[in-house]
């Protein structure tokens, strides 16, 4: 009989249960340790996250509103002959009108009644002009106009303007101040939510700059990118999934698609002003050079995600489908593809995503004009939403500081939007087998 | 089937665009980033006026703008350029190889380049030229030596300045703004220095040697984002920096200007040229454009107007400092009677 404790060989079960119990703890602390630099890293992202989101809505929340004047017009016959529309003098129209709601105004010197026009945005002129011109028989009467103030006004409404600063140092002077406290008391100024932040295109006066340009800007871009690069990616993915022979050329494809994911932005900017602009002549700025630039960029993430969903079709029902006499072609187009479709379009929307949110390209080819008009077709000039943002962070109005959070807020809006429906689509769609 | 549909149309798509001309009924204006803001404001307020539709108008730099601007004539190539700078011979000779050779020059009026700081910071700040290049070049004298430049604190170069390192950001060279800066204020100072003046040094080289920033840390290249050099001077109250009086002008209650040689940036000093360093602004426009582009003509018009460059005008009401009355009357007849600019030297 031989003594188990004490000889060599192998070791007793008793040991290793000793052996285990002595480094569990050890083991267990690891453990915890591991979840809480994990915990630990999800908290620094969702910290990161918060204070970008935090500080986009802090400085962008004000642009959301947009502080209104109610004036009361006398259209002056005298000032706006009816004979000479669409010209007038409405500018001089609007300073009479706010001289008398202002009765310490001395109409009479020419640098008051400029200061009194400047409460007005510069657009408000313009506003009055094109409701008389649609119905000349205004000339005569008083209409009640409601007009956005201009930016410095807007800016001392929303508390942004220190009135304790001196007096020279801020834009509105102390008489300006107490014609706006003036006309505030006479409950002449609201401030409703601003519209013309969607409804307007760009313009040089924070007060009427919009993004409606950029949306349809990006909207074309968008459309363009996925026309030309949804079948095109799809197109090669079947190809290279369904049909293709394993050889070396398709290994040196595949290598090449997952590089091309890869190239930074701005190559492809700098390919599209080579090729499109100076090598086809396509014009400057106009979204059809932008969306065929971002096809390019959107197009290896499509194949690579329609590849991965292609892959993720069980292969009994190719099997089936080829076993009951359908070809390569019918297998493919009825079964398969239909099959991959909530992967595909989920790649599609997030690519597409990625593409909306795109810059450097666009910069390249001239997309950060300004232009005041939104774009009617995609040979038109336009910007899109990042370049408005970057047009609008580079401008001395102070007014478009908060406008450019507020336009980076209605971007994120955007992609969060497009993220979601990927989600739906997937939740939707998805089948297991 | 759907997906072949899609896939023709998309094909047609890009052989239409790539054959379509861009005929085209609207201006297009590239050029200097400091001209963008008052084009825009006259291209708006012309689109107002007129209900033409409103011109492109791109910032390009002006340099790049000039590249883009002497490219050719024909309906592809930008009507206008803007510059901060008059047109360089080597720019007009480009022009005239591509067959650009009518261009009219309209000196629209000046815009000062600040040095400005926070308002957090105490100190009355007043520099000589001289004492700003002893700060932001890379060579200055050192003890009778053209060397390195040595110093990190103001009250180096002059004891009465406050002991606080040098901190300035600036533009990039890519900017007008950086040429300006190098030529109005490093040129001149280099030319103002004791060292410069008895060594009897010709323009040629200061040209050579004066134009380098310093690149070993008191002076910053921020970008062109000249709204992010003002957030960075009210985070740090020590630090200066370099932009256009157009950004002064707007942030006023956070920031100073700096005086220089006892000068304070401001739409009268600009003007009347008693502070040293503004550059004139420029846009060039091709003759063989107008009355072929719809509208050119009237938009040059509303550019030349009273109303537009007068000193009470709206482009100085973002900035711009007027030309004198005699010398705009003279600007406004050369511009709109088309009289070609001749090579500049």
């Amino acid at each position: 009989m031989t003594d188990i404790t004490n000889a060599p060989g192998p070791r007793s079960p008793h040991r290793t249960t000793e052996l285990i119990a002595g480094t569990l703890k050890r083991r267990h602390a690891k453990e915890a340790r591991l979840k809480w630099i994990g915990l630990g890293a999800i908290g620094i992202a969702f910290t990161m996250l918060f204070i970008l989101i935090a500080s986009l809505v802090s400085s962008g929340w004000q642009a959301f509103a947009q502080t209104h004047i109610s004036v009361a017009v006398y259209i002056d016959p005298q000032e706006v002959p009816a004979e000479n529309l669409p010209r007038g003098g409405f500018d001089d129209v609007l300073a009479a009108a706010m001289a008398q709601m202002l009765p310490d105004a001395d109409t009479d010197d020419r640098a008051t009644m400029r200061s009194l026009n400047g409460i007005l945005s510069n657009g408000a002129q313009f506003s009055l002009r094109d409701q008389v011109v649609a119905n000349p028989d205004l000339i005569g009467q008083t209409v009640t106009i409601k007009v956005p103030v201009s930016d410095p006004f807007d800016q001392l409404n929303k508390g942004l303007i220190d009135r304790d600063t001196i007096e020279q140092n801020r834009r509105v002077t102390d008489r300006e101040i107490a014609w706006f406290d003036t006309l505030k008391d006479q409950g002449a100024i609201s401030k409703p939510f601003n519209w013309a932040l969607f409804t307007n295109a760009d313009s040089r006066f924070p007060e009427l700059a919009g993004l409606k340009g950029a949306l349809v800007g990006s909207f074309w871009v968008l459309s363009i990118c996925f026309i030309i690069s949804f079948p095109l990616g799809i197109g090669s993915a079947i190809y290279l999934e369904e049909f293709a022979p394993k050889n070396k050329l398709s290994d040196f494809i595949e290598v090449n698609i997952n590089n091309l994911a890869a190239v930074p932005s701005v190559v492809f900017g700098l390919l599209a002003l080579a090729v499109f602009i100076g090598w086809f002549g396509m014009p400057r700025s106009a979204p059809i050079v932008g969306g065929l630039t971002l096809a390019l960029m959107t197009m290896p993430t499509i194949i690579i995600a329609t590849r991965a969903a292609l892959k993720a079709v069980p292969p009994s029902i190719r099997e089936a489908a080829l076993g009951v006499g359908a070809s390569k072609q019918q297998v493919v187009f009825h079964h398969v593809l239909p099959l991959a479709m909530p992967g595909i379009l989920t790649g599609t929307i997030i690519g597409l995503a990625q593409a909306l949110g795109e810059t450097a390209p666009l910069l390249l080819i001239g997309m950060n004009a300004f232009i005041t008009s939104a774009a009617s077709s995609p040979f038109d000039s336009a910007t899109a939403l990042p370049t408005q943002i970057f047009i609008w962070a580079d401008s001395p109005e102070r007014g478009f500081v908060s406008r450019t959070s507020a336009a980076i807020l209605v971007l994120l809006g955007f992609l969060m939007l497009m993220n979601a429906v990927a989600i739906y689509l997937r939740q939707k769609f998805q089948r297991k087998w | 089937m759907t997906f072949t549909k899609v896939s023709v149309s998309a094909l047609a798509l890009m052989a239409v665009s790539a054959t379509t001309a861009a005929a085209r009924d609207e201006i297009r204006i590239v050029g200097s980033s400091t001209v963008f803001p008052y084009t825009q404001a006259v291209a708006e307020q012309f689109s107002n006026n007129t209900g033409a539709p409103s011109p492109i108008v791109e910032s390009t730099g002006t340099g790049g703008g000039m590249q883009i601007f002497c490219g050719g004539i024909g309906e592809s190539h930008p009507d206008i350029t803007g510059a901060s700078r008059a047109m360089k011979p080597s720019e007009f000779e480009l022009c005239q190889q591509n067959g650009v050779t009518e261009v009219s020059e309209a000196l629209i009026g000046f815009d000062g380049l600040s040095l400005a700081i926070s308002r957090a910071n105490d100190f009355a700040w007043d520099l000589s030229l001289a004492e700003i290049y002893l700060a932001l070049a890379a060579q200055v004298p050192v003890d009778g030596e053209w060397a390195d430049n040595p110093y990190t604190m103001w009250n180096e170069i002059n004891p009465d300045l406050p002991a606080v390192e040098i901190l300035a950001y600036g533009p990039p060279p890519t900017s007008g703004t950086r040429d300006a800066f190098v030529e109005l204020a490093m040129h001149a100072g280099c030319e103002d220095l004791p060292f410069v003046q008895d060594g009897g040094f010709d323009g040629d080289w200061v040209g050579e040697n004066c134009s380098r920033m310093r690149t070993d840390g008191p002076f910053v290249e921020a970008g062109e984002n000249d709204n992010l050099i003002v957030q960075r001077l009210e985070a740090d109250a020590n630090a200066l920096g370099i932009f256009g009086y157009s950004f002064l002008y707007e942030n006023l209650d956070k920031l100073k200007g700096v005086m220089i040689d006892g000068i304070d940036p401001s739409i009268e000093t600009i003007a009347d040229k008693s502070y040293p360093v503004s550059r004139p602004l420029y846009f060039y426009v091709k003759n063989a454009h107008r009355g072929v582009i719809p509208n050119l003509n009237e938009f040059i018009e509303e550019y030349m107007s009273d109303d537009a460059l007068a000193s009470d005008g709206y482009l100085s009401e973002r900035g711009l400092v007027a030309l004198a009355e005699d010398r705009r009357e003279a600007l406004q007849e050369a511009v709109l009677n088309g009289t070609a600019m001749t090579a500049p030297e």
